[in-house]
């Protein structure tokens, strides 16, 4: 059927008429939501969706709005990279065991991508994964996990043919973090604390159903679940009223004021705007089916104001910008730019531009995707990945 | 769902318009033309122009059907102006149908009467061509035009609209002058505040124009004399507010120049970054094409961020001034204030951006006269300062947003 706004309200009301949820247990009213397809409408049925437009989604939050929700900054990592990778290439038997558990929040995932060694060319990894009967043993070492700690599952890309060049030998898997030799490690940041972790992976025993994709296609999966990552992370509403924050100080302080620091202030307002704009443009073509590769330049967009913003307002405050909050070591479960202060938000936001791909690689992607520039020579191309010198 | 007030897109209809102006202005605008015509006596092309109002109906755009025109709205001209922008066009568009068109139908929606009304219908069919007489470098927040002053003149108090008067005085800096035929003057009665909008044909005696050798070869500016010259009232008095109405149409139609110019520097700054993008794919050095270095990648992925988002605020300028929510200019805060003041405070200084880095990465070709790229150049640098530089914009927002500035003296501590 062809989904409207009008049907797409008529069924969550005929779904809150059914579940009570100040009668419910907060887990049963999540499980029922998306046993009635209303979780995330553009999925298909069965799997928590209607197969209805993306943008009716926004829909369903607005009838559902002050009911449980699956608290969604915690499980950021599965909603917007695992989901859609599993949907996207996962067996009609792991989509049914993997994807409700984690839209309810029941099961948190995490991601094991980066390396020491293998950065912002991810595709150069080494973590091992090696055949043995129906089982893959892996070893490698992972970092920049966020939630490792909380995991129940991981979406895992590694190594399992190291003589191919270094793209093609790469296959894609689901770890369970449970299984013996998965070791996690907390990675203290730049603010004190520790969202991210290391984590150490010795002689893991990972069944062959919990691999993702052809056996040597993991770099492609990987794809979407880095571009999905892209999304995620730039097109998040509400992430530029940073400038909020900066101009309340100004407003209640007059004290602070300098002509220099004015002027700089309404340069990044005008910024936000014009990257508020830019957002609010994009998500009108995204609705009527035109996405504009504009998307891939607003993670940088943001990145570049996050960082001069909170830059700014450290030194607006002057002396209180000589103090810190907390420095103490602690495992936050989400990036708080608006519950902390100045100085966590400036040094928080340095990780704007590394984090899901650095600026500078963005700035490659667009030169070469978008505006068809022609690519560095590259030293790598058509050498097995066990030649690479690393 | 919540529907944006003001769509960023484009619709099919201004898609239409787009590829109907930019095919006309491929065939009798290419830079060749442009460069040829520049050093001439006659900058500005008249049979472009002509096309443009024949063809496509552009003078008469944003006039209503009843006198002739489209009855479009400021959204389409935005259109327009892109493509004109691309193309570095030396027509009387913007000076003539968005800013002297404006006034006069601030002026008619105002009590303006049968002046104003037939001065659209002339300007709607191309037979003839306005200028609002006041600084290219006036803003709305600074909307000072010349020293001019008015008297009655045979036969008339002047008091009414369609009054015959003299105007005497000068104001400088006016694009669009030397191609216009009937020039709007914002004049004083002399020693009082009240103050009336005045047309004056360009060939009655006592109006002298002489052109300025100017920084924009395509929209040169020239100064405006009129000695004792003969015109007629289209507008005076008090507005809804009370206030002067002629000093509110000035700021408005500054503003709305202001909002729609936003466009013409998103379509001249996208020209300079795909001609750019075609150069560097093209020209070689150290055997490969200088497009391949990531130094020069990484300046063009920048650009074409700061366009993007160009795009976004410009379009939001012509959505918000289309929706009419203007009047506003210096004293008002209106969304459309806003919008303009952000769309200018930004486009303004990314069509720079973009004209500079395709003069640097076009390398030696890009400083000959041959090459068009300083066309481009010179036109985004007399747009910065038109209709108010990005730092008086910035300023404005100050107010209009409530980002005050520090105060004045020490706080006293005592």
């Amino acid at each position: 059927m062809t989904w409207s706004e009008t049907t797409v309200k008529e069924r969550v009301r005929a779904f809150l008429a059914a579940h009570d949820p100040s009668a419910m247990d907060r887990l049963d009213f999540l499980r029922a939501r998306f046993d009635a397809g209303l979780a995330w409408v553009h999925f298909p049925e069965g799997l928590g969706g209607l197969g209805a437009p993306r943008d009716l989604q926004s829909v369903v939050e607005g009838e559902l709005r002050g009911t449980p929700d699956n608290r969604p900054s915690r499980i950021g990592i599965g909603l917007g990279m695992a989901a859609p990778t599993i949907l996207g290439f996962g067996t009609e038997e792991q989509k049914r065991r993997f994807l409700r558990p984690l839209w309810t929040g029941e099961e948190v995932w995490c991601q094991l991508f980066s390396e020491p060694g293998a950065g912002s060319d991810l595709a150069t990894l080494a973590t091992r994964a090696v055949r043995d009967g129906d089982e893959w043993v892996v070893d490698g070492q992972k970092v920049w996990t966020s939630s490792a700690h909380t995991a129940r599952w991981a979406i895992l890309v590694a190594r399992t043919d190291p003589d191919v060049p270094k793209h093609r030998g790469l296959t894609y898997f689901v770890c369970d973090m449970e299984a013996p030799g998965v070791e996690v490690r907390p990675l203290r940041q730049i603010t004190g604390e520790a969202e991210f972790n290391e984590v150490f992976l010795t002689g893991v025993r990972l069944p062959d159903s919990l691999r993702l994709g052809a056996v040597g296609d993991g770099w492609r999966v990987a794809q979407t679940t880095l571009m999905n990552e892209r999304v995620a992370i730039g097109g998040t509403p509400g992430r530029h009223t940073m400038i909020g924050t900066v101009c309340e100080t100004w407003r209640a302080r007059p004290e602070l004021r300098t002509h220099d620091l004015h002027q700089r202030l309404l340069r990044l307002w005008v910024d936000a705007e014009v990257l508020r704009l830019t957002g609010a443009r994009l998500r009108e073509q995204l609705a009527v089916g035109r996405p504009g590769p504009e998307g891939s330049g607003m993670k940088l967009s943001f990145a570049r104001l996050h960082q001069e913003l909170s830059g700014l307002e450290v030194e607006l405050l002057g002396e209180d910008g000589l103090a810190y909050d907390d420095w103490a070591f602690r495992r936050p479960e989400t990036v708080d730019f608006v519950g902390r202060e100045a100085g966590y938000r400036y040094l928080r936001a340095k990780g704007n531009s590394i984090e899901g791909g650095t600026s500078e690689i963005l700035r490659t992607i667009i030169a070469e995707r978008v505006l068809g520039l022609p690519a560095e020579p590259r030293a790598d191309k058509d050498i097995p990945w066990k030649d690479l010198p690393r | 769902m919540t529907t944006p007030p003001v769509s960023l897109l484009y619709t099919e209809v201004e898609e239409e318009l787009r590829a109907a102006v930019r095919s006309l202005l491929a065939d009798a605008c290419p830079h060749s033309a442009v460069l040829a015509r520049i050093e001439s006596a006659t900058p500005y092309d008249g049979d472009v122009w002509k096309a443009l109002a024949r063809d496509i109906g552009a003078a008469g755009l944003l006039v209503p059907e009843e006198l002739g025109g489209a009855g479009a709205s400021a959204r389409e001209a935005a259109v327009v102006l892109e493509e004109l922008g691309r193309a570095v066009a030396p027509v009387p568009f913007l000076t003539s149908a968005v800013l002297a068109t404006h006034a006069l139908l601030a002026a008619r929606t105002a009590g303006g009467g049968e002046m104003a009304d037939d001065l659209l219908e002339r300007l709607a069919s191309g037979e003839i061509t306005a200028a609002l007489a006041v600084s290219f470098a006036a803003s709305p927040y600074r909307p000072a035009g010349g020293e001019v002053t008015f008297e009655p003149g045979d036969g008339s108090d002047g008091s009414d609209g369609g009054g015959e008067v003299v105007v005497s005085g000068r104001v400088t800096g006016v694009a669009g002058a030397d191609v216009a035929d009937v020039l709007l003057v914002h004049a004083r009665v002399p020693g009082m505040d009240a103050s009336a909008l005045i047309a004056v044909g360009t060939r009655e005696q006592g109006v002298q124009i002489t052109p300025v050798t100017s920084l924009d070869l395509t929209r040169p500016v020239a100064m405006v004399s009129l000695g004792s010259a003969r015109g007629r009232v289209v507008a005076r008095g008090e507005g809804p507010d009370g206030a002067d109405l002629v000093a509110s149409i000035m700021r408005d139609a500054l503003a709305f120049g202001a909002g729609l110019l936003a466009s013409e520097q998103l379509g001249l700054a996208e020209w300079c970054l795909t001609t750019t993008v075609e150069y560097v794919k093209e020209r070689k050095q150290f055997a490969r094409p200088v497009g391949s270095f990531q130094a020069l990648k990484h300046r063009l992925a920048d650009l074409w961020l700061e366009i993007g988002g160009a795009r976004a605020a410009a379009r939001n300028a012509a959505g918000a001034l289309a929706a009419g929510d203007l009047p506003g200019g210096a004293s008002g805060d209106s969304g459309a204030s806003v919008a303009v003041a952000v769309a200018q405070a930004h486009c303004g200084d990314v069509a720079v951006h973009a004209a500079e880095e395709c003069v640097q990465l076009h390398g030696g070709i890009g400083m000959t006269w041959e090459h068009p790229a300083h066309l481009y150049l010179k036109r985004a640098k007399a747009d910065q300062i038109a209709f108010g530089t990005p730092g008086e914009h910035r300023n404005a927002l100050a107010r209009l947003v409530d980002v005050p500035a520090p105060l004045g003296e020490p706080i006293s501590r005592t």
